[in-house]
């Protein structure tokens, strides 16, 4: 090709290009770009969308560092996050290494296991409302037959969140199962033949190979599930409202409610804007943690 | 002996995710004051739960926004993440690694920044109300262009560079040639984005407040919590069932195109 004409080929494409990412382009400076700047304008702002916007400075991050809710909201979240992450590690590492194995029907479990994952969270939740209910829930009353006392699984603000944070695992666990598999088919035969024939028990297998192979999957499961509890909205919207005494009252929540229910929408941003860096910071550290955990 | 404690595992979590799912079905059929016992056999067939969903929400009509709104958005969703994955991909311009970086920054923002001024520019445009607000903000999306970029890159440029000599325009060679070779991410693509904006409650929470406006799930949440289905538990499982029966049906079909999905979300990380 001369280069002349390699330069004929060139141009035309270049063009191209440009006219394949401009509907990009154009969503991305109307849906991204802009919301982005906005919320940093709005965060320093009073303002209820109906009247003009007014001027605060820093008042809404003052107002945000003594605001008892706030705290409240971020240790809720942070609850949920730590019954739920390992709860769900630990249920869809047993489940997938059973469906590792050899097995009949592994295709039917899993998409029997799958099954909440793509179900609206609005119908899992209408439906563990009745499964918690105290005096008439299919869970009390096992508990009943079983001689035990009930558990005031969403009337108890000791017990709301974790229950809370069960149904979540519940409906979650099936995306964890899924991914386990992948990661354990990813592991190769050869490193247990080998551990074998060096003469490792299982359980050694399980702590040596297993596990440090899974590595990088538990980072993707940590990162999203901890991203899905800092998304935690319609679960308590619909079971709890927040209560009872706020202790369902997630970091979403009260976003939505200080925005939807208060019109403090300066505030609202204020709180989207911490709960981000929040969210980013808890990641990165994850991140360091486990990595480092895998060197170790 | 080993084997049947591994079956009886298996089978626990079968019934431990199956079982709260027929309740609710069989529990929508029951007499009102059968529904909290444990049989998943209704005494007799009861319809005042279903009857009670259809006369009071426009459930139906729910049903026919969720359809319009996430197929628009599905339907978006892959032919401009796809566009935009194969100019990444497959044509040369000035600033395309840049306009990867930024995409890739794009997916790190989370949403709990963008919500309230996304809102307020809905509010801004008129488009409160209408399906506008719903379709539009969610009609393209940087993880489904990383995804197409990642298949894309995979096609052989030779077949890419045959076409042009034959004549062929990038848009051809896009939908054309590369789009038939692409039913897997195609696929995952439109899976994933359908089962979020079909799911989705909390933007349609914002951004509408009209009742024959409102998607499945919404009206849903709106009938359990603002105190229209009352005490009666027939009806709260009736549009509970009613709003699984759609995914339920697809997800019956296609089962493994979801799981594989999924499976195929965790590579990003």
């Amino acid at each position: 090709m001369t280069g002349s004409r390699l330069w004929n080929s060139m141009r035309p494409r270049g063009r191209n290009g440009y006219f394949f990412i401009i509907p990009y382009g154009a969503f991305f400076l109307a849906f991204v770009a802009y919301p982005l700047i906005f919320s940093f304008v709005l965060m320093f702002n009073r303002w209820n969308i109906v009247t003009p916007m007014e001027w605060v400075g820093l008042k809404n991050f003052l107002r945000l560092f003594s605001d008892p809710l706030f705290y409240k909201s971020l240790r809720n979240t942070m609850l949920f996050l730590a019954i739920h992450i390992p709860l769900q590690a630990v249920v869809a590492l047993g489940f997938s290494l059973l469906l590792h194995s050899r097995v009949r029907f592994r295709g039917v479990f899993r998409a029997l296991y799958f099954f909440p994952v793509v179900v609206s969270g609005v119908v899992v939740t209408i439906l563990w409302q009745q499964l918690y209910s105290f005096d008439y829930g299919i869970l009390n009353k096992l508990l009943t037959i079983a001689g035990l006392p009930r558990i005031p699984w969403l009337v108890d603000p000791d017990f709301a969140m974790p229950s809370i944070a069960v149904m979540a695992t519940w409906k979650n666990v099936g995306i964890y199962i899924v991914l386990f598999l992948v990661g354990l088919q990813n592991i190769p035969a050869e490193l247990y033949e080998a551990s074998q024939i060096d003469g490792a028990s299982r359980r050694k297998q399980f702590l040596h190979i297993t596990l440090p192979m899974l590595n990088p999957t538990i980072m993707v499961i940590v990162v999203l599930s901890t991203i899905g509890g800092f998304s935690l909205f319609i679960e308590p919207f619909v079971l709890t409202g927040g209560g009872p005494m706020q202790s369902t009252l997630s970091g979403m929540l009260y976003i939505y409610n200080q925005g939807f229910y208060f019109s403090h929408m300066g505030y609202a941003a204020a709180l989207g804007f911490a709960f981000a860096l929040i969210i980013l910071a808890v990641v990165l550290i994850q991140r360091k943690v486990i990595e480092t955990d895998r060197t170790a | 002996m080993k084997a049947t404690l591994k079956y009886m595992l298996l089978i626990l979590g079968a019934v431990v995710f199956a079982y709260p799912f027929l309740w609710m079905i069989a529990g929508s059929f029951k007499p009102e004051l059968e529904i909290n016992g444990f049989s998943l056999w209704p005494s007799k067939i009861v319809l005042d739960g279903y009857r009670a969903v259809f006369t009071k929400i426009p459930i139906l009509r729910a049903l026919i926004n969720s359809l319009i709104v996430s197929l628009s958005v599905t339907a978006s969703v892959v032919v401009f993440g796809s566009m935009v994955g194969y100019a990444l991909a497959k044509l040369e311009f000035l600033g395309r690694g840049a306009l990867y970086l930024l995409i890739l920054f794009t997916m790190m923002i989370p949403f709990q920044i963008t919500l309230i001024p996304q809102y307020i520019l809905m509010v801004k445009l008129g488009w409160t109300d209408t399906y506008l607000s719903l379709i539009v903000p969610a009609m393209m999306s940087g993880f489904s262009i990383v995804l197409f970029r990642q298949f894309f890159a995979g096609v052989p440029q030779a077949l890419i560079d045959a076409a042009r000599i034959d004549g062929c325009s990038d848009l051809r060679i896009l939908f054309r040639i590369i789009w038939p070779m692409s039913r897997p991410v195609i696929i995952t693509v439109a899976i994933l984005t359908f089962m979020a904006s079909w799911n989705d409650v909390l933007w349609p929470l914002i951004v509408i407040r009209e009742r024959t406006l409102m998607t499945m799930p919404q009206l849903v949440t709106i009938f359990v919590t603002g105190g229209e289905a009352e005490t009666q538990l027939g009806s709260l499982l009736a549009a509970a069932t009613l709003l699984a029966l759609p995914v339920t049906l697809t997800y019956a079909f296609f089962q493994r195109y979801f799981i594989e999905s999924m499976a195929s979300t965790g590579i990003k990380g």
